[in-house]
């Protein structure tokens, strides 16, 4: 393995730097006792304690840890499926149209899909609540999970698939043994962008929730008006510590077992999800 | 490979975009026949080609432009430089980490940082700079927005990074070629895949982007995102936001012919 | 394969466990089943220790869900599929509401409290004789600003806002129809005129103001000017009296040539499903001391005259959120336009907005 040198070391540094420094800044004031986001006046616990006492946002967090995962899991499934449709597909401009369908949920406004959603939904008569929001998470969530996935069919070579054909394997093995190994690497990709996705939607859940189901995004969009309370940065704070914790806690927990093991395991894989 | 008949499973991914792709489209298509009253018409799309739409579009294909491209620029060594360090996959994790917390805060925070007594202003007092306005300017809307996406450009580009061959790099300094001819000839044709799936990843998304247009950049940057959220939201003019609607769904379209053309081209 | 079979697993073995965990906190909070009632209003609009008194008094558990914008309350209301019983909109969404026949009327005999409000904030045009609707905050727009950096200048006019003293330094709120009135405002006109002429004059005149607009911005406002990032702004006045509470340099007022005064108001909608819970609800808020704990904890102006005594001197004398007759008088509720005045104002406003260097 070649070494980075300084200049390069710099660089990352000043990347990670960058994108971690508006989460410093949050947590920093999450001690402010002067109640806002300028103007440290003196620190305070005071925030924390509100958290841990409003069962209320301890179950909107549960909620939306819930839906993220679930939504996520469901629509890499079917963005496995997608990509293999698109790859397979093989007239240009039929492909094309796929992949343009594919992007029409990326490239709409979330309002747009929040109300077409939310009529979509009156008219089936799907109870607004848990489901309907699992299920449009799970619709908007595919495509991202699909572009993430589909580069790494589409740099496979044709003749591995044929060859495993040839050998004699079934169509279930050359997708189980050949094709899913080869693209995994997309599969956690979109499996994380689906995450973020989700976590970070407030219009579409705002619009498809109902009888007093409720995600942190919403609650805290509808929280502005009123001004952010501190207690949000409080709350976002432990999430992201915890979150920190997981990963760096699996990902050394699983190397060290894998250093036995014949290859590096995956970290990203599991990173994330405790046992 | 196309063994038809046997091609069941990939009915959900088709059963999703006939319910959550081909419906809401059509649904949107429905609503921009309709003006404010309810009444049949064509004026939304006569509408559209006034000097005031045409001008959004502009701004938000330039914007989108921008923010792609630095996104790229910024990305790429990155996740070449990921690719070399010693627990990559943590790292590749810490990099998608910050989007997990909650976007109005980070934007918040970006407000808090970037004003006028913010800690960038602060520093560039120390080096004698002086004041700058930060917020509120083109610049910060790039920089805001390249923050957001800058983990959809990183993660494709690494993995398509990640599956290159070593053993091609070394063939190519055998044969004498520079670190920058190795690049330009070998590596970079080589992960393209995955740096047109980023571009995609972010371009699309940045064409309507609207809320970070009023935090960041305080309505000095209007685009498609913000006409649509303003009809759907403030006017209730279903009509005229689902109409710009099925503009930004045509041109992204368009998009997709124009990059799908040329990748043939490249990789064959 | 195996570990993508493993991590599948993982990721919905732990979904269950956390569902589970949800549905067991539900369930320790009341919250499934039984005799609810399910309040939507804006985000942190409610003291929560008052929504616990009101279950621990009653026995009927409250659902409360938010809302950002009174538009995306209506399109939800509109649609249907969940139930609503108390909704907290504004005045002209009242009045849409009431329009589209959305809302059920208010049994009076059922809000006794009534009585404690004071008659300046009932019957208003956007529900002539409350039928549909009760008071639950008001408050006004007008300029705050920071006689710090404006080193003296007076704000009693609108337009003073226009002075060249003040480039680069104000922030507007960004709702056409708070930014079109201030311009007609300050051309003396009312602020739901229809007249085009004097559309246009105001249209001109807020291009005018282009220089001195640092940014048009949302709910941000409120960190912006408490951070000093410019010395003026346009606000309402439940924005203004947050800010004065971070930053006490601030000051308000309300100019002379007259403004807009807003109302939040209760009401329930159609398809409420507990309406006997909900009038018990509104009644309960209208309490005078319900309403005096609650304005303290949001800060708003309350309509209540009984909470009025109860609340300290120092809330209720001030006038700058709590203006007297005489100036209340001169200040007008946003009539419903209908839909094409709406979308003219806000196509006016899009004007202005592209019109900035």
């Amino acid at each position: 393995m070649r070494k980075n040198n300084g200049f390069s070391n710099l660089y990352l540094v000043l990347l990670f730097a960058v994108l971690y420094a508006p989460i410093f800044y949050l947590m920093y004031y999450s001690f402010n006792s002067g109640g806002t986001m300028h103007g440290f006046e003196g620190f305070t616990l005071e925030y924390y304690r509100e958290v841990v006492q409003d069962t209320r946002l301890m179950i909107i967090v549960i909620n939306t840890l819930v839906i993220a995962l679930l939504s996520s899991a469901i629509a890499t499934l079917i963005a496995i499926l997608g990509a293999l449709a698109i790859q397979y597909v093989r007239n240009r401009r039929a492909k094309n149209t796929l992949l343009s369908l594919n992007n029409v949920l990326i490239v709409s406004p979330d309002v747009i899909i929040g109300a077409s959603f939310l009529i979509l939904f009156t008219i089936a008569g799907i109870k607004l609540g848990f489901v309907s929001v699992l299920l449009s998470h799970v619709a908007f969530s595919v495509p991202i999970a699909v572009l993430m996935i589909l580069p790494h069919l589409q740099d496979m070579s044709p003749t591995l698939t044929d060859a495993a054909r040839d050998l004699g394997a079934s169509r279930r093995d050359v997708l189980t043994k050949v094709i899913l190994p080869i693209i995994k690497p997309g599969i956690f990709s979109g499996f994380f962008m689906a995450l973020t996705y989700s976590l970070d939607d407030f219009a579409v859940t705002f619009f498809v929730t109902g009888n007093g189901y409720s995600t942190l995004s919403v609650e805290i969009y509808s929280r502005a008006r009123q001004g952010v309370s501190l207690s949000i940065n409080a709350l976002s704070t432990l999430i992201f510590l915890f979150t920190i914790l997981l990963v760096i806690g699996y990902y050394f927990l699983t190397r060290r077992k894998s250093r036995t093991a014949v290859a590096i395991a995956e970290p990203a894989a599991e990173a994330g999800v405790p046992r | 490979m196309t063994n038809k008949g046997r091609s069941y499973y990939l009915i959900p991914y088709y059963l999703w975009i006939a319910l959550f792709v081909i419906a809401p489209v059509l649904l949107i298509l429905y609503y921009s026949l309709f003006d404010l009253d309810g009444h049949f018409t064509l004026g939304n799309y006569v509408n559209f080609f006034t000097p005031v739409y045409l001008k959004m579009t502009l701004t938000s294909f330039w914007y989108a432009f921008l923010i792609t491209a630095f996104s790229l620029l910024v990305a790429y060594p990155a996740a070449y430089l990921l690719t070399r360090t010693k627990h990559k996959q943590l790292w590749l994790l810490l990099i998608i980490l910050p989007t997990w917390i909650n976007l109005l805060l980070k934007t918040y925070a970006f407000i808090g940082i970037f004003g006028t007594f913010g800690p960038v202003n602060n520093l560039f007092d120390v080096f004698g700079i002086g004041e700058q306005q930060i917020l509120f300017t083109g610049f910060s809307f790039v920089f805001v927005s390249v923050y957001i996406f800058i983990p959809f450009m990183i993660l494709p580009i690494f993995s398509a990074l990640e599956e290159l061959n070593l053993s091609l790099l070394d063939a190519a300094r055998d044969l004498g070629a520079s670190g920058w001819t190795t690049f330009r000839r070998v590596v970079f044709p080589l992960t393209i895949s995955g740096v047109r799936s980023g571009c995609m990843a972010v371009f699309i998304p940045a064409l309507s982007l609207f809320m970070i247009t009023r935090l960041i950049a305080g309505n000095r940057v209007i685009t498609l995102g913000t006409a649509i959220e303003q009809h759907f939201l403030v006017t209730q003019d279903w009509g005229m936001g689902s109409t710009v609607a099925v503009f930004l769904i045509a041109i992204m379209a368009l998009f997709m012919m124009l990059t799908g053309g040329s990748r043939k081209g490249v990789q064959k | 394969m195996k570990p993508l079979v493993n991590a599948f697993l993982a990721i919905v073995v732990t979904a269950l466990a956390l569902m589970y965990l949800g549905a067991w906190m539900n369930s320790n909070e009341g919250y499934s089943g039984g005799n609810t009632l399910t309040i939507y209003n804006w985000g942190d609009y409610v003291d929560p220790e008052l929504l616990e008194q009101f279950e621990a008094e009653t026995g009927i558990t409250v659902i409360y869900q938010t809302f950002d914008s009174n538009e995306a309350m209506l399109t939800k209301v509109q649609q249907g599929g969940t139930t609503f019983d108390v909704v907290i909109p504004s005045d002209y969404a009242i009045a849409k509401m009431r329009e589209e026949k959305l809302l059920l009327p208010l049994d009076h005999s059922k809000l006794p409290n009534l009585a404690h409000l004071n008659p300046r904030f009932l019957n208003l045009s956007f529900d002539p004789g409350n039928q549909f609707s009760v008071p639950y905050f008001w408050g006004t727009v007008g300029i705050i600003y920071n006689p710090e950096l404006t080193k003296g200048m007076d704000f009693s006019s609108w337009n003073s806002l226009w002075d060249s003293r003040l480039k680069n330094n104000i922030f507007l709120v960004d709702g056409a129809r708070e930014v079109m009135g201030m311009a007609l405002n300050s051309l003396n006109y009312s602020v739901n005129d229809q007249n085009e002429a004097h559309l246009q004059d105001a249209l001109s005149k807020l291009n005018r103001l282009s220089p001195n607009v640092k940014a048009i911005v949302g709910d941000e406002i409120k960190m912006l000017l408490a951070g000093e990032e410019a010395a003026v702004g346009i606000v309402w006045s439940g924005d203004a009296s947050e800010i004065m509470d971070e930053n006490d340099k601030l000051d308000y007022i309300v100019p002379e040539e007259g403004s807009n005064i807003w109302f939040d108001n209760m009401v329930i909608p159609r398809t409420a499903a507990n309406v006997e819970g909900a009038h018990r609800f509104i009644d309960f808020m209208l309490r005078p001391e319900v309403a005096a704990q609650n304005a303290e904890y949001v800060g708003y102006s309350t309509p209540n005259d009984g909470a009025m005594k109860l609340l300290p001197p120092e809330i209720a004398e001030d006038t700058r959120f709590y203006p007297p007759a005489e100036i209340t008088d001169r200040l007008e509720v946003y009539d419903n336009l209908g839909k094409r005045m709406l979308a003219h104002y806000n196509e006016l406003f899009l004007m202005f907005k592209m019109n900035k260097k």
